[in-house]
């Protein structure tokens, strides 16, 4: 007979108080935005799905979701159109390369935001005179290119860069070897990059703070606005969508790609 | 058709270091040729400078009239067998084989013909919608060895394709991969560190070290009648006696070790023998006995070979591998003589 091991009861105590910490908020969330009372509470009073109504009744909410989403796709696939050809350099010529070059790619991770953020609206959208939209594509694709670069460059570092010599030979000409060799090989690692990069664009508030100008706003930026103005259920239930949204996309990949994917 | 490959004066360098030095190599048409040394001496760099994936410095690469020197990897029509087989994971074992015949706008029904048909050669007709993943090492190079034959290249190129094979397999995958090769009559360089494997596949064998090539000869040749001591260390001979010639006799040669022996040496047996020379013998070619005339030494720890004794021999510092007779055991501590047996010595330059 095998002895199972018994978990310490302090152990499942702690782990449990942690996770109901982590998840709490969430169903608060949930609580208020069915809230049948003309501010945010909870425990929950009555029950009503109006607020969720209301979301689509201002006309605020749906215009910056459309930007968000814009943004989002827009920047990713930028971020990837760079991020792609940005990680096979730094892997297929890593000796040639100085070692601190790949770093580079991270310095909008590690650079606080807000002092990203700040930075260019103080050199593009004063300095260059840029359109509000365009400066926050810029800089959407410029906080996403980070999980491009680095979740792309993980696929392409256990890439057997002999597969692609061998098309070579075999007189595939190179750029035709890295789109219909190396890059279906390196297909899963491009999807994660994607999905890693939309959801932190989509929920990004420090640098669409300084980027969002007259006409031109995201979703999480109106929430804040909203916020400031009405102190209603309607954010909860907006937050609610956003975070079924989130949860879409997980189930997504867990059931394409497994979630331990975005973790390797 | 059969053509030859030619590399004149190629130099090729890693940054600032140089890591081939003017080398020129002929593979005659049909033709194959292994590049055999120890890691670093430039056998995989001269594959790779002949395949296009690296440029040389200085020289020119020929493939029959045309000159591959400046042109791209992808126009070279080599085929290649790599060490890491190098399979299309995403591509299933026909795709795979169909691969090159694909980039030469092979319409897709004659393409799976050739490639089901190279399949069969191998002897992988079975597997041929299998994912590569589903392989053993073995199926593997088959599959990467009729994907580099159907393109049916001017010239096949193998980058130690059996290293990551065990013994075994090794051994019928090389005697496969002849077979193909002479079949075709394809010009073929290959490229290994292990000598049987070059030895037993080749026409010619080119032996290198820090980016020259020692020697270039039959295996037969090689074995036999190494051109330096390089060579004749690389094939075995382990004793490289220094020696001077003090006296000619006729074709009988007396000659003095450093440490003052002297040794009579024909040279009717060894050929002609300069006056300063190294004569280098196989563990074999130096017979332990306890007495007669030869190099006096003391003999250390012996050995049980099967077919002979051997014994690790010392003289004033120098140290000698000789065989002994089963017959007459001898012990670690007693003297002895050894006396070269010619057929299994050879005289070398001495070195400069």
């Amino acid at each position: 007979m095998i002895m199972q091991t018994k978990l310490h009861p302090a152990l499942i105590a702690i782990a449990s108080l942690i996770f109901l910490i982590l998840i709490a908020p969430l169903f608060i969330i949930l609580g208020a935005a069915v809230s049948d009372t003309p501010f945010l509470t909870f425990p929950p009073q009555g029950f009503t799905l109006k607020w969720f109504s209301n979301i689509f009744q201002i006309e605020a909410f749906r215009t910056t979701a459309i930007t968000s989403l814009q943004i989002a796709f827009l920047g990713t696939f930028l971020a990837l159109l760079i991020g792609i050809p940005a990680a096979y350099a730094l892997n297929r010529f890593k000796i040639r390369l100085p070692s601190w070059l790949s770093n580079v790619f991270v310095l909008p991770i590690l650079v606080p935001e807000i002092v990203l953020g700040f930075s260019l609206m103080k050199n593009i959208t004063i300095g260059l005179q840029l359109p509000v939209y365009t400066t926050l594509l810029l800089g959407h694709t410029l906080l996403v290119l980070p999980y491009a670069v680095r979740v792309v460059g993980a696929s392409l570092a256990s890439f057997d860069f002999s597969i692609e010599e061998a098309a070579i030979s075999l007189g595939c000409p190179p750029l035709k070897t890295f789109l219909t060799v190396v890059l279906p090989n390196i297909s899963a690692g491009v999807v994660a990059a994607f999905i890693l990069a939309f959801i932190t664009s989509i929920n990004d508030v420090s640098i669409s703070l300084f980027l969002t100008g007259p006409g031109v706003s995201t979703l999480p930026i109106q929430i804040l606005a909203h916020m400031e103005q009405f102190f209603d259920p309607t954010i909860a239930s907006v937050s609610v969508l956003l975070m079924l949204l989130t949860v879409g996309v997980m189930a997504i990949v867990e059931a394409t790609l497994g979630l331990t994917f975005l973790t390797k | 058709m059969t053509v030859s490959l030619t590399l004149e004066n190629v130099s090729a360098h890693y940054g600032s270091t140089q890591v081939l030095k003017d080398l020129t190599l002929a593979v005659a048409a049909g033709e194959l040729v292994s590049l055999l040394g120890a890691s670093g001496c430039g056998k995989t760099t001269t594959l790779r400078l002949v395949a296009g994936f690296l440029q040389p410095s200085s020289g020119t690469i020929r493939l029959g009239d045309r000159d591959l020197t400046r042109l791209p990897a992808h126009q070279r029509d080599i085929g290649l067998v790599f060490q890491n087989y190098a399979l299309f994971p995403h591509l299933s074992v026909r795709d795979n084989v169909a691969f090159g015949l694909k980039q030469r706008g092979v319409d897709a029904a004659e393409r799976k013909k050739r490639a089901d048909r190279m399949l069969e050669r191998v002897g992988l007709s079975s597997f041929a919608d299998r994912m590569p993943a589903a392989l053993s090492g073995g199926q593997k190079q088959r599959v990467a060895l009729a994907r580099a034959l159907v393109i049916e290249p001017p010239l096949l190129m193998f980058d130690e394709p059996l290293s990551n094979l065990d013994a075994k397999l090794r051994v019928d995958m090389r005697v496969e991969i002849r077979r193909l090769q002479r079949a075709n009559g394809t010009t073929s360089l290959y490229v290994t560190h292990d000598q049987e494997e070059a030895f037993s596949i080749s026409d010619r064998v080119a032996i290198m070290n820090a980016g020259r090539i020692m020697q270039l000869d039959t295996p037969e040749v090689l074995y036999q009648r190494p051109a330096n001591s390089f060579v004749a260390r690389f094939v075995g001979f382990e004793n490289l006696i220094d020696m001077t010639v003090v006296e000619r006799l006729g074709e009988t040669v007396t000659a003095r070790t450093r440490d003052g022996a002297l040794l009579q040496l024909s040279q009717e047996r060894l050929g002609a023998i300069p006056d300063r020379f190294i004569l280098a013998a196989r563990p074999d070619g130096l017979a332990v006995a306890r007495d007669g005339s030869g190099i006096p030494v003391t003999l250390g720890i012996r050995t049980y070979l099967g077919r002979a004794y051997q014994y690790q021999c010392t003289a004033e510092g120098q140290s000698y591998l000789g065989n002994g007779s089963l017959s007459e055991p001898l012990e670690t501590g007693d003297r002895a003589v050894l006396s070269p047996v010619p057929e299994q010595c050879c005289i070398l330059p001495a070195d400069v």
